[in-house]
């Protein structure tokens, strides 16, 4: 049994999913379990940490912290920390925490390894595996000297607890000087999108050069919004203008980890792989019976992907009728 | 302006990963070797800053083995002034690298910006801009694919979640972590590629930037090649067929829809 600290994520007065995760796991391994929320008007959202698991709930607000910044959350955090006194400091992978706990730990000395795809304790110690070269290999994480343990978890890699709804939390307030700041947000430009993001989707529907114009993508849109899922896409279609950038899986785009990922009209180029092999349930479909997306599908479709996705996606309208 | 660009070597993308004996790295015989892909952003953000500001130089600094030295020439022949080669062992972590590369920068004066890649596709730890951020004692906005300039002023575009973008300002001295769209990295001449063999590289040892091992905070082990997925289901028929046995075999045997 460990001392955790968990930065629970929010924007907009929003929790993240995947904080949830982080906590349910450490409270799950029998962990004095912290959760640290950073905002402003953020002290409504800490019976949601004590249903996912938290056994003591810190709230840090300013108006200051209304919006992220690295640097105004380092300060917030580091607060809590010296509060806190945690020997384990967990948070998710996403855009904000993996900018922030490096800030964190070099602030607190402690030993970050970031982008883990597998997280337990034993011994009070974090038990740690990532993933190196892209995903092309993976590797354990040993803790060189007796320093604060801290580490990033992959989003969607641990499964979500289910929360106890009767739960209330035991929450108290953190203050901190967040004078003479440099960093300032100007304004946040929302994404138009009304689809969940690829990298957060417990669903991701991706198409490839195959599908030969952006219009085409309607049919991928289409089964995706059956099923609530993310439309993500190959780097040959990114680059052939059918999808902005952001929705690259692979190498040199984002890496997801969704419980089920369709490949459509995808070749399974290595640098692909490197973006999607930890999913767990993936289905390939392609009409070329030797495509190498193949090699790691768990079904495998060979086929015409304008014929199949229409008919998958009837099929799926049907089960949710 | 005082630029500088951190730039990591990394194995070639289409490198065939093969564990090392013991199983505390990979194997790299016979590994091709470049520049991190998104250092090429941060290499020539710092070079169309320096064309657009007179008497401004570039500076790359590059830590690890010997064989780092290429990357930095690469990045000389594309149009840096300067290169600076910090020691450090295979297997360093990300902290150790941090260290180095800030106790190379602390030897600098005058430092405007500091540019990196957003992360470095070996690792993949997007850690070493913040870190090294931190121990400079300036401000670090990673995630970057757009940059509006005014005096000393930077308005940064960083990329989130769900399409969305914040708009940072921040002011030098900082640290920006280069992000796909930042801009198109040019590609070296030949001329200028047979140029860069004959710049002095300035070589650090891990003494000089007074980093020891006990700088290292984690030690990766027990490299393991991703399990080899059974073979998947082949589900046959014609389109309708297969769609209905799929979806079936999605709710009830994997249990995802
Ligand atoms: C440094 C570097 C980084 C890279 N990073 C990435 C990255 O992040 N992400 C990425 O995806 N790639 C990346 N790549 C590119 C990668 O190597 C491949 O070129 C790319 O993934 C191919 O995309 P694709 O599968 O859509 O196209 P292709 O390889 O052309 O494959 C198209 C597939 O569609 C099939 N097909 C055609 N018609 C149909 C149909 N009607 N129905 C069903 N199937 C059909 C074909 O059989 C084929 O298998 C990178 C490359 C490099 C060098
Ligand atoms: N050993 C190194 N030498 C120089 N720059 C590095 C080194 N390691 C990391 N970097 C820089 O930090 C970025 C992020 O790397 P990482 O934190 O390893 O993902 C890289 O894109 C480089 O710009």
């Amino acid at each position: 049994m460990a001392k955790v600290l968990v930065f629970v994520e929010q924007r907009e007065g929003k929790l993240k999913k995947a904080s949830f995760e982080i906590l349910g796991a450490s409270a799950a391994a029998g962990n004095e379990t912290h959760a640290v929320i950073i905002g402003d008007g953020v002290a409504g959202l800490a019976n949601e940490c004590a249903q996912y698991g938290a056994n003591k709930v810190h709230v840090v607000q300013d108006a200051a912290l209304k919006n992220y910044t690295g640097e105004a959350y380092s300060k917030a955090l580091v607060a809590a920390i010296k509060n806190i006194s945690p020997e384990i400091i967990l948070a998710s992978h996403t855009p904000m925490g993996k900018e922030l706990l490096p800030i964190v730990a070099a602030h607190v000395d402690g030993a970050l390894a970031t982008d883990c795809t597998s997280l337990q304790f034993a011994g009070g110690k974090l038990q740690l595996k990532r993933p190196v070269y892209s995903g092309k290999a993976i590797a354990e994480v040993e803790f060189c000297g007796s320093g604060i343990q801290m580490a990033t978890i992959r989003q969607n890699a641990i499964g979500l607890p289910k929360p106890d709804s009767s739960k209330t939390a035991d929450s108290s307030s953190i203050t901190v000087d967040l004078s003479g700041l440099k960093t300032k947000i100007l304004e946040v430009v929302k994404g138009n999108s009304a689809r969940p993001d690829v990298t957060e989707a417990s669903i991701v529907v991706s198409g490839g050069r195959s599908l030969k114009a952006s219009e085409n993508f309607k049919i991928l849109e289409d089964l995706a919004d059956t099923m609530g899922a993310a439309v993500g896409a190959s780097r040959a279609a990114v680059d052939a203008g059918y999808r902005p950038h952001r929705d690259q899986v692979g190498q040199t785009g984002k890496v997801v980890s969704p419980s089920l990922y369709i490949a459509c009209g995808i070749s399974g180029a290595i640098q692909h792989l490197a973006g999607m092999r930890t999913s767990k349930v993936i289905v390939a479909i392609n009409t070329d019976p030797q495509a190498p997306i193949f090699q790691i599908a768990d079904y495998a479709i060979v086929g015409d992907l304008f014929q199949i996705v229409p008919a998958l996606t009837n099929e799926v309208k049907h089960l949710k009728e | 302006m005082n630029l500088y660009v951190c730039i990591k070597q990394v194995p070639d993308t289409e490198t065939k990963i093969k564990v090392n004996g013991d199983a505390s790295g990979i194997d790299t015989t016979g590994v091709k070797w470049i520049m991190s892909s998104y250092d090429e952003f941060a290499v020539e953000e710092a070079l169309r800053l320096k064309e657009k500001n007179a008497g401004s130089t570039v500076t790359v600094v590059s830590a690890g083995p010997d064989r780092v030295v290429d990357a930095l020439r690469t990045a000389l022949a594309m149009g840096a002034d300067n290169a600076i080669h910090v020691e450090l062992p295979e297997n360093a972590d990300s902290n150790m690298a941090a260290k180095a590369l800030t106790g190379a920068l602390k030897k600098e004066s005058g430092i405007d910006l500091i540019f990196f890649g957003k992360e470095a596709l070996d690792d993949g730890a997007a850690q070493v801009p913040q870190l090294v951020a931190t121990y400079m004692g300036i401000p670090a906005v990673t995630v970057v694919c757009g940059i509006e300039y005014s005096g000393n002023t930077l308005k940064c575009k960083r990329e989130i979640e769900g399409g969305s973008f914040e708009m940072v300002e921040v002011s030098t001295p900082a640290v920006i972590a280069a992000h796909k769209g930042l801009n198109e990295p040019r590609y070296a001449t030949l001329p200028n590629i047979m140029k860069a063999k004959k710049k002095e590289v300035k070589a650090l040892k891990l003494a000089d930037v007074g980093v020891s091992a006990s700088d290292q905070k984690i030690k990766l082990k027990n490299f393991q090649l991703p399990p080899p997925k059974q073979a998947g289901k082949k589900i046959d028929g014609d389109a309708a067929a297969q769609a209905k046995a799929l979806v079936t075999a999605l709710h009830n045997e994997a249990k995802v829809i």
